[in-house]
């Protein structure tokens, strides 16, 4: 076990240098990052001199390392168009992402399993093939345009719930959370409704897909000669195996679920880093734009190693093999 | 004369298919007593897997049974209702299948897998469950059972998973066995140890088996009577040692040809050139007229019915006139 | 079971009927199946007729749209927010009614199907020959070839395209001088896009090239001393065409909701040469004040669009391949 995570933590630092390599490179050589801090009218002179105070002209080597040591410690230089610390205004804005990113993820997994495993199981039946269908318009379907759906019914028709921001938010002192108040609870629904639609359906496909194939397995087969309840198969068998593969997806999905968000968050003028970094974009404000690569990057590597942990667990022919064990 | 365990009447199994229906097993009856074995041999897709399939009640749809009856003790089975059929399953009628490998799920320890099945058929409770699951392990062989009972399939082998494939399909105290090829996936030199589990259990708990296999060694080593398939259909049927001996079927002797042995010369080792047809281009008359070498103007327009032709032996076979029983 | 088997020429049960497809097996599909197939779904039927027409409309806006939204000459800022199906104060009547400059919204729809269906095909043309080239590179090659690219791809795969084209396209502003930004908007677009999609093409015509490399006839080609370029493209290629133009299909409408969200994220086609994505995001900005169809029209061609493309990939990959279905 500490062997197998070891070795996963290596790819995960591997992973994570390769990224950082982008990040420099896109920090260094995108723009001209003494021209974005000063004025037009300073001497070439001085800009030289403060190129050097910047370390600017050292070797590739040196202003990499010095990038690495300065990621490491969350250090991503000053946003051009903010003026403020970059780690200061990711680390503002994460609690709203991630708070956004869970709730989605949370609804994705939920119904996504539950009507993968309701359309694989009933699959003749008209609810099962109106819910494949609703699901193919769903991935054809842009995620803004599902926002602004969404929007338009329940905010400007019905006026139900709120069509834009956090609501009210509480601050925990290192956490500004909006699921404590009523209206902030109200205001993430829309959001997460929309920001899961497109994971929702791609976690219900697959487990149909999966539940199907090992339906069709001996071991199922077996299960039923033995005279075993439709309960025991469906739920006990065929669900725990289905979900063996289905765990690896959702894992990675939840990764994609807060690059994801940068639709969503621009859509529900929702405070959150995707939002930061599609301002960023927007004006090519560098040091955003590669401190939320970075950012991201660690986002997967940490979801993929949690994912293996996990499937770990649960497949107990890794554990075994892994351990070194028996055959 | 005893009622027999299993009796299978004009049983016919059907898929529709976009090209038209595909009869896979074609109006064949048999019957196995109490404690006998009975062998049913032939080429893949000769229907075999399938009738064995059709008496347990699991032919996927949408493939069905359309014709004939199936009786287990003088009960009908073919017509019941699913849940009625379920609690059959594994409770009166065991199956064994080919794959030790795969017909275990891997996620389950063993004696999860065990005590589910006995707990789904026997009011028991957990803990005599467990012990009766100790109790079958250790007699199918299993060593140091109790340890090993906690185990996950993946950290036995093959012979041993079949070993415990055995246990799950006795663990009710079935009247009937179906073995489907179940030493076929295994290393030659465990398949005789399994067998001799399977038959030595079921003699003990007094269980008829129904011995679906391609390989006449195994038949003629442990089956009381013999059932050869071909194309769906019953082709002869009759005491194993009496069919080895003197086969009646042009088919059957060219299977008996294939079991090479010391007395036989080579003279008998006969071939049976072509292969068997399709289920969707089986030929009029016999099926077997297109690689019969004593084929005749009859085959190739009437199809022989399995009948009567010696005591305890039918075949279905236009050279052999029908003998009514006297 | 497709082909039923003549009395006498007796074929094992065993053998597959999914057997490895003999090159030029998609030209026979193409005669029989395919159009079976077809002609069988009117769902796909339908879908076909509706992207025909709307590529029609775009390939030929500029002859049958009502007016010319982009010529400012024409345009009249008293005919702002006309309803749909009316006459506006100057006049002028309008099927879908207009935006807020004034300009004919069926109009605008007709020239932004045009800028979206151009980045779109290009894009998926772009990531295709990346993709392909790619593919047949690693395939053919192994080794490190392989290991890198396919290495390279994995990763990409598991981030979601938009924020690589995000990515992209943020790059290649930084290193665009701002006078000529604009007028490379749209190829910036079409490279990000296509870079962002290229990976699913390499994966499968890699697979799809192992397996070719394997058969006789290509060593046979190898040892006779034909040019791999010439093996690739002649017996390889045509092997591979049926999952790519599969992939390209899905990927077309992929590519086409990825423009069009670029586009209402504000970082796509500049405001002058307006996509559907623009002018989704023009309309939402008067969702609240009523004025519902200068959001409504766009959005539903856009769904129109994407869904039509989607449903015909679909069907193309069930068509194409049983087996996956």
């Amino acid at each position: 076990m500490l062997a197998f995570i070891l070795r996963r933590l290596a790819q995960s630092v591997i992973v994570m240098l390769v990224v950082a390599l982008i990040a420099f490179m896109v920090f260094r050589y995108v723009g001209d990052p003494i021209a974005s801090m000063v004025g037009v009218d300073t001497r070439l002179e001085d800009q030289e001199i403060m190129r050097d105070r910047l370390g600017l002209n050292d070797p590739f080597y040196v202003q990499f390392g010095r990038f690495i040591g300065n990621a490491v410690r969350g250090e991503f230089g000053i946003s051009y168009r903010l003026q403020q610390p970059v780690s200061q205004l990711i680390l503002e804005r994460l609690p709203a992402t991630i708070e956004l990113a869970f709730a989605s993820a949370l609804i994705a997994l939920v119904f996504g399993v539950g009507l993968g495993v309701f359309t694989a199981l009933k699959r003749g039946s008209w609810l099962s093939g109106f819910i494949m269908s609703a699901s193919l318009v769903g991935v054809s379907l842009p995620t803004f345009l599902i926002g602004i759906g969404l929007i338009y019914i329940f905010a400007v028709e019905l006026q139900w719930l709120p069509s834009f921001g956090r609501g009210q938010t509480v601050d925990l002192g290192f956490w500004r959370t909006g699921l404590l108040t009523e209206s902030g609870l109200r205001s993430l629904i829309l959001p997460a409704i929309t920001l899961s639609l497109f994971q929702l359906t791609l976690i219900m496909r697959l487990v149909r897909a999966e539940m199907l194939e090992v339906m069709r397995t001996e071991y199922i087969r077996f299960a039923r000669a033995r005279g075993l309840s439709q309960r025991a198969i469906h739920f006990g068998h065929a669900l725990k195996n289905t979900l063996v593969p289905v765990i690896t997806i959702t894992g990675l999905q939840l990764g994609s679920v807060i690059a994801f968000a940068i639709v969503t968050e621009t859509v529900f003028q929702w405070p959150g880093v995707g939002s930061l970094f599609i301002n960023s974009v927007q004006v090519v404000d560098v040091p955003v734009m590669a401190a939320y690569l970075m950012f991201i990057a660690l986002v997967f590597v940490v979801i993929n190693l949690l994912v293996d942990i996990l499937y770990y667990v649960v497949d107990p022919r890794l554990r075994v093999d892994a351990a070194g064990g028996a055959k | 004369m005893a009622e027999p365990v299993l009796s299978v009447k004009n049983l016919t199994v059907q898929f529709p298919t976009r090209r038209g229906v595909l009869t896979a097993v074609d109006d064949i009856s048999f019957d196995i007593m109490a404690g006998e074995v009975l062998g049913v041999v032939g080429e893949s897709g000769a229907g075999k897997s399938m009738t064995g399939a059709a008496v347990i009640g699991l032919i996927e749809p949408p493939g069905r049974i359309s014709g004939g009856e199936i009786r287990l003790k003088g009960e009908r089975i073919d017509n019941i209702a699913p849940d009625a059929m379920r609690a059959i399953r594994g409770r009166r009628i065991g199956m064994i299948f080919q794959d030790p490998l795969t017909s275990l799920n891997p996620l389950y320890r063993i004696s999860q897998q065990i005590i589910e099945t006995i707990r789904t058929h026997l009011h028991v409770g957990e803990a005599e469950a467990r012990k009766r699951a100790i109790k079958l392990l250790d007699d199918v062989g299993i060593p140091d059972a109790a340890r090993r009972i906690d185990d996950y399939p993946h950290q036995f082998s093959g012979g041993m998973r079949q070993r415990v494939v055995i246990a799950l399909a006795l663990c009710a105290e079935p009247d009937l066995v179906i073995a489907d090829e179940p030493t076929t996936a295994l290393d030659v030199s465990v398949q005789a140890q399994i067998i001799d589990v399977m038959k030595e259990l079921c003699r003990e708990r007094n269980a008829a088996i129904m011995l679906v296999t391609h390989d006449m060694g195994v038949i003629a080593e442990t089956a009381d009577r013999v059932a050869v398939m071909y194309a769906g259909r019953l082709a002869e049927i009759g005491p194993v040692r009496d069919v080895i001996k003197n086969a009646f079927h042009p088919y059957t002797q060219g299977l008996m040809g294939s079991i090479p042995s010391l007395t036989t010369d080579l003279d008998r080792l006969l071939q049976i050139p072509g292969s068997m047809p399709r289920l969707s281009a089986i030929p009029k008359g016999c099926p077997f007229n297109p690689r019969c070498p004593k084929v005749f103007d009859r085959c190739r327009i009437e199809r022989p019915d399995a009948d009567p032709v010696a005591p305890d032996r039918r075949v279905a076979c236009w050279l052999y006139p029908e003998v009514t029983p006297a | 079971m497709s082909e039923l088997n003549t009395p006498g020429t007796a074929v094992p049960l065993e053998q597959s009927p999914i057997a490895p497809k003999p090159p030029g097996r998609i030209r026979q599909a193409l005669d029989s199946d395919i159009v079976y197939s077809y002609t069988r779904s009117p769902v796909t039927i339908i879908a076909s007729i509706i992207a025909l027409l709307l590529i029609l409309m775009a390939v030929f806006a500029p002859l049958i749209a009502p007016y010319n939204p982009f010529n400012p000459a024409s345009l009249n800022l008293m005919d702002g927010f006309t309803p749909p199906n009316s006459t506006s104060f100057s006049g002028n009547y309008f099927a879908l009614g207009t935006d807020h400059q004034g300009r004919d919204v069926l109009s605008t729809i007709m020239y932004g199907l045009r800028v979206s269906l151009f980045v779109g095909a290009l894009a998926t043309l772009f990531a295709m020959a990346i993709g392909i080239s790619l593919g047949l590179a690693a395939g053919y090659n192994g080794g490190t070839l392989d290991a890198v690219i396919m290495r390279i791809a994995d990763i990409q795969l598991s981030f979601p395209a938009i924020l690589i084209a995000l990515l992209i396209f943020g790059i290649a502003r930084g290193l665009i001088p701002p006078s000529q930004q604009e007028g490379a908007a749209v190829w910036v677009l079409i490279v990000a896009i296509g870079l962002s999609n290229w990976a699913q093409f390499a994966r499968t015509v890699r697979g799809a090239t192992m397996v070719e490399r394997q058969k006789d006839y290509v060593s046979a080609a190898r040892i006779m001393g034909v040019h791999p370029i010439v093996i690739l493209v002649r017996h390889v290629l045509p092997n591979v065409m049926g999952p790519v133009l599969v992939i390209a299909t899905i990927g077309l409408a992929l590519a086409i909701i990825e423009e069009a969200t670029l586009s209402f994220l504000g970082v796509g086609v500049p405001p002058t040469q307006p996509s559907l994505g623009t002018l989704i995001r023009i309309g939402q900005q008067f969702l609240f004040s009523g004025e519902w169809w200068i959001l409504l029209f766009p959005a539903i061609t856009l769904i129109l669009l994407a869904l039509s493309v989607n449903l015909l990939g679909d069907w193309l990959r069930d068509a194409l391949n049983p087996k996956l279905r």
